[in-house]
């Protein structure tokens, strides 16, 4: 089992999620940088966050245009599983992976904060070990998180169950609907704006004992059932 | 612009035997400024203790490197970025940011933590001055935050000091913290052959004069002065300095700063004994038609200068090319000393670099000031009421929670950071060899102002007892002084006094200075800056058991440490309450200051404390509401039972006294007994409480508030800058 995590100039987490995930998780996790235009032999894909090209023009649009997000496209096609945190959300959504947009802050600021997520969907590759409902404690940190979708797509959303994670009754961003997480219809693409690589290990979590860990072992666990299946 | 005096002229000419063009005038002029020579200040820099156990690499370097054990080293660096910040705070703030991080990576070492430590002019009111002071504040910590959390470094931890001597001004220091290999710390040497490679930022015009910008009283706001950021091309230029340094690939680096490539080439070539020949015409600009002279002190940001070999050159260059960063090779490493800088060959500037490096010193004269005296004795205030005067400490902006501030820091990138902003008195940072290491930086402008001496001194205890709180031994300072004009005899015996202060602490405790930085001239029409030495104080915990928050608990028996004094002066009490600037600053007692530190650090490291935090701006009754704030736990303590000379109550409460701690414990027997071993002064004050904060002076109820209140209070910089 194998994980690549996209590594764009301006990446700024790809070094936390490749901790968690071969330090913590056990998993093996490679850094694959943005010019790679054929992926091979990854189970699944993180785009990690951070600034890709320094969030020049747009947050994630310069990203979404570049080589390897052409083969993540192509890979997420085939129904493997892709995740992207924080500025990996941005450019899944710039990249149309993902429906709505992620505007400014409410509060026209930067925020980094520790905030609880409330789990709405527990099926997707990422939730797998949550219970629904279940909440738990993780970090945000973004300018850019408040995610925003016409009625129409927030109503398909909730109808198809792709809200995957709500920020619980302590809004961050301005989010619609309390948004924090949604996934495409099949499942298999996940963008979420809290960084679940900084609420892992107790020893960083500032609340709760780091069981943001969740997202990476359902991934792991995902994975390991598709290999014996 | 003629920035050399006619004096240092007449000097380089004799060294040189002939007359310096305009090209050699300037490259010197920008290296003999204070900011970049250091040239009033560096006889007194020579006396502080720069040696230690752990030291590899002392002041005078880009960063301090200490051995952490176990093959890993921590580098550390300070700086500030004061006029550009007054003048266009954004990228002022920026900039500082910029140079600090190139200072740690020079070393070969990845930067995992960025502090700030912040002064303005008051922000309160509907005043022009209170609207231009939150102007500054607010995009001081736009630009702060803007360039570290693009960069993907987290900013962990500061202080914020607001005194009417910043007036149309501000302080911003920046520091940083790295950590590598020490196998791979750089280790600066060069062969003749050996290229110079000029990397990152396409050179421009901006910047020019910056260090002598900075070297000045600011009068004009000069913007072009000011240099553009680009977090970016820092990130881009941070990743591939890390390859490099691990393929082995560079044989020296330098950041370029004030001063741009007359510093950079000069200071370089002088510590690797070696000539350097640069030609340029080959570096890469952004403009067409510059001089040689804008060429040499532009402060365009964002570059660095690597040595490398004909042998590693193709690895290097593969790896910039791989970030895509601009760079050139714009000449090599000499058998000779001179420094010789050619424009299409022909020889435009030609100096041995040992003479450019260091600029003759500037003997200043120093009096002390009269003030001093006079400012000793001050009107005793009225007696008020104790609840009310908490709530107005509490919500002083110097005082008050400074959430505002850091959650618009990204203070976790890097999943690092173990105790995170406002949870005790210093960030504790996890390293990679399975030890902590804990930093803070502390400066008291009011204090420094009255006594510069114990002012000083008073910030270092301040520092060691942060770290000394979350669990840390203290390993190493920097200092970071600042001044007004070094001219004025009046503000030097100031430094002087610092510097004294800085070298008989750091002696009495054994703690080395491991780097530094000295900014003069910071005064605008309205007269010179407060004396502001902030001290960086670094920690190291063996043991993730020992790591100690200052969040007060429910069941916690509290207990101070330390003795109480009346004294007053500078006071948040006096100033910020009553408006009284004088009287006696507190004293530290340098004995005492080690022994009640060694006695808190013993009952951390026995696991006998919960919570433990300082006594410092505020006082003890301070400490307490910050204590239970944070813990959301209120408290009952008796004050006749604190150890203190005072005879009035809200001295008792309000006093900064040094060396004084407040723990709080589950383990009271223990406690006692362990600190009536240690000899130390000390009392058991009271117990943690439901909902309320009760002093109580025997019977007799002195201030009650509910816990709301006082969060409520300590919201105040929050709503003042929303």
């Amino acid at each position: 089992m194998k994980i690549g995590i996209a590594v764009f100039p301006g990446s700024n987490c790809d070094r936390d999620v490749h901790h968690v995930l071969n330090n913590v998780v056990g998993v093996q996790a490679d850094f694959i940088w943005h010019t790679k235009d054929r992926i091979l032999g990854y189970d699944a894909m993180v785009i990690p966050g951070g600034f890709a090209f320094g969030d020049r023009l747009r947050a994630g649009i310069i990203a979404a245009h570049s080589p390897i997000v052409q083969e993540v496209k192509r890979l997420a096609k085939e129904g493997t599983p892709v995740l992207g945190i924080c500025n990996g959300f941005q450019i899944l959504v710039e990249s149309g992976l993902l429906p709505g947009a992620l505007l400014m802050n409410h509060s026209l600021r930067f925020v980094c904060r520790w905030t609880k997520v409330k789990v709405q969907n527990n099926s997707t590759p990422f939730t797998r070990s949550f219970s629904k409902r279940q909440e738990f404690d993780i970090p945000v940190a973004h300018g850019e998180g408040r995610y925003v979708a016409t009625p129409d797509i927030v109503k398909e959303l909730k109808k198809k169950n792709q809200v995957v994670l709500q920020y619980s009754h302590d809004d961050p961003n301005g989010s619609t609907e309390l948004i924090a997480a949604i996934c495409n219809e099949q499942g298999n693409v996940m963008g979420m704006m809290p960084h679940p690589e900084r609420a892992s290990e107790s020893i960083v979590s500032a609340r709760g004992s780091g069981e943001a860990i969740g997202i990476f072992r359902s991934l792991a666990s995902f994975l390991e059932q598709k290999a014996v299946a | 612009m003629g920035v050399l005096t006619p004096w240092e002229l007449r000097h380089l000419e004799e060294k040189l035997k002939r007359r310096a063009n305009a090209v050699e005038q300037d490259i010197v002029g920008a290296e003999w400024s204070e900011h970049c020579s250091y040239k009033s200040s560096k006889k007194y820099l020579k006396l502080l203790p720069t040696k230690g156990r752990r030291v590899i690499v002392g002041p005078g370097y880009d960063a301090g490197v200490l051995d952490v054990g176990d093959g890993y080293v921590l580098t550390v660096h300070i700086e500030s970025h004061n006029h550009p910040s007054a003048v266009e705070p954004f990228g002022g703030a920026a900039t500082g940011v910029g140079g600090v991080i190139r200072d740690i990576m020079s070393m070969g070492t990845r930067p995992i933590a960025v502090f700030d430590s912040l002064r303005f002019a008051p922000i309160e009111g509907k005043g022009n001055q209170a609207q231009k002071s939150r102007w500054l504040f607010k995009n001081v910590v736009k630009g702060i935050a803007d360039y570290g959390n693009c960069i993907g470094i987290p900013t962990v931890g500061g202080e914020v000091e607001f005194d009417p001597s910043f007036e149309d001004y501000c302080l911003v220091d920046v520091a940083s913290i790295g950590v590598g290999k020490k196998e791979e710390v750089i280790a600066n040497r060069a062969e003749a052959g050996d290229y110079l490679v000029l990397v990152g930022g396409a050179t421009g015009r901006d910047g020019i004069h910056g260090a002598s910008f900075a070297s000045k009283a600011l009068e004009a706001e000069n913007r072009s002065a000011v240099q553009i950021p680009d977090p970016f091309l820092e990130k881009l230029l941070l990743e591939a300095t890390m390859e490099a340094v691990k393929q082995g690939c560079v044989k020296a680096i330098k950041d370029l700063g004030g001063g741009g490539l007359s510093c950079c080439l000069s200071e370089t070539s002088d510590s690797l004994g070696r000539g350097f020949d640069v030609e340029l015409s080959k570096v890469h600009a952004r403009e067409t038609g510059m001089t040689p002279n804008e060429l040499m002190i532009s402060e365009s940001q964002e570059r660095m200068l690597y040595v490398t070999d004909a042998e590693k050159m193709p690895a290097l260059q593969s790896i910039l090319d791989k970030y895509e960063i601009g760079y050139s090779v714009i000449g090599k490493a000499e058998g000779h000393k001179n420094l010789t800088v050619r424009q299409d060959g022909k020889v435009v500037a030609d100096m041995p670099s040992s003479l450019v490096a260091h600029a003759p010193h500037a003997d200043r004269a120093n009096k002390k000031p009269a003030y001093l005296d006079r400012l000793k004795k001050a009107r005793q205030p009225k007696a008020i009421n104790l609840g009310k005067a908490l709530l107005a400490l509490l919500s002083n902006p110097t005082i008050a929670g400074k959430s505002w501030v850091y959650q618009q820091y990204d203070h976790e990138v890097g999943v690092r950071t173990v105790v995170k902003p406002g949870a005790a008195d210093a960030a504790v940072m996890r390293l990679d060899n399975g030890k902590f290491v804990a930093a803070k930086l502390d400066g008291n402008s009011k204090h420094c102002y009255l006594d510069p001496y114990q002012g000083t001194l008073g910030c270092m205890s301040e520092g060691v007892r942060n770290v000394i709180c979350t669990g840390a031994e203290p390993i190493g300072v920097v200092d970071h002084l600042q001044f007004g004009s070094p001219e004025d005899p009046k503000i030097f015996w100031t430094f002087a006094q610092a510097v004294n202060a800085i070298v008989d602490y750091c002696n009495f405790m054994e703690i080395p200075v491991v780097g530094g930085k000295v900014s003069f001239y910071n005064e605008t029409s309205k007269g010179a800056i407060k004396p502001s030495p902030v001290m960086g104080t670094l920690g190291l915990i063996d043991d993730r058991s020992w790591i100690t928050r200052s969040a007060l608990k429910q069941g916690d028996t509290i207990f101070v440490v330390g003795e109480t004094k009346p004294e007053m002066g500078g006071s948040e009490y006096y100033e910020y309450v009553h408006g009284i600037t004088g009287g006696q600053v507190p004293q530290v007692d340098l004995a005492t200051d080690r022994a009640n530190g060694v006695a808190v650090m013993k009952l951390i490291r026995n696991g006998l404390v919960g919570c433990a935090h300082d006594c410092s701006k505020g006082g003890l009754a301070v400490a307490l509401a910050e204590m239970a704030v944070t813990g959301r736990t209120g408290f009952r303590v008796n004050i006749d039972k604190v150890p203190s000379t005072c005879n009035r109550s809200d001295e008792l409460l309000f006093s900064e006294s040094h060396s004084r701690y407040v723990v709080g414990t589950s383990k009271s027997a223990e406690v006692d007994q362990l600190l009536k071993s240690e000899g130390v002064k000390f009392a058991q004050v009271g117990r943690s409480a439901r909902g309320r904060a009760e002093f109580t002076k025997g019977r007799k109820m002195q201030i009650s508030l509910p816990l709301a209140k006082l969060e409520q209070a300590f919201g105040a910089l929050s709503r003042i800058m929303q």
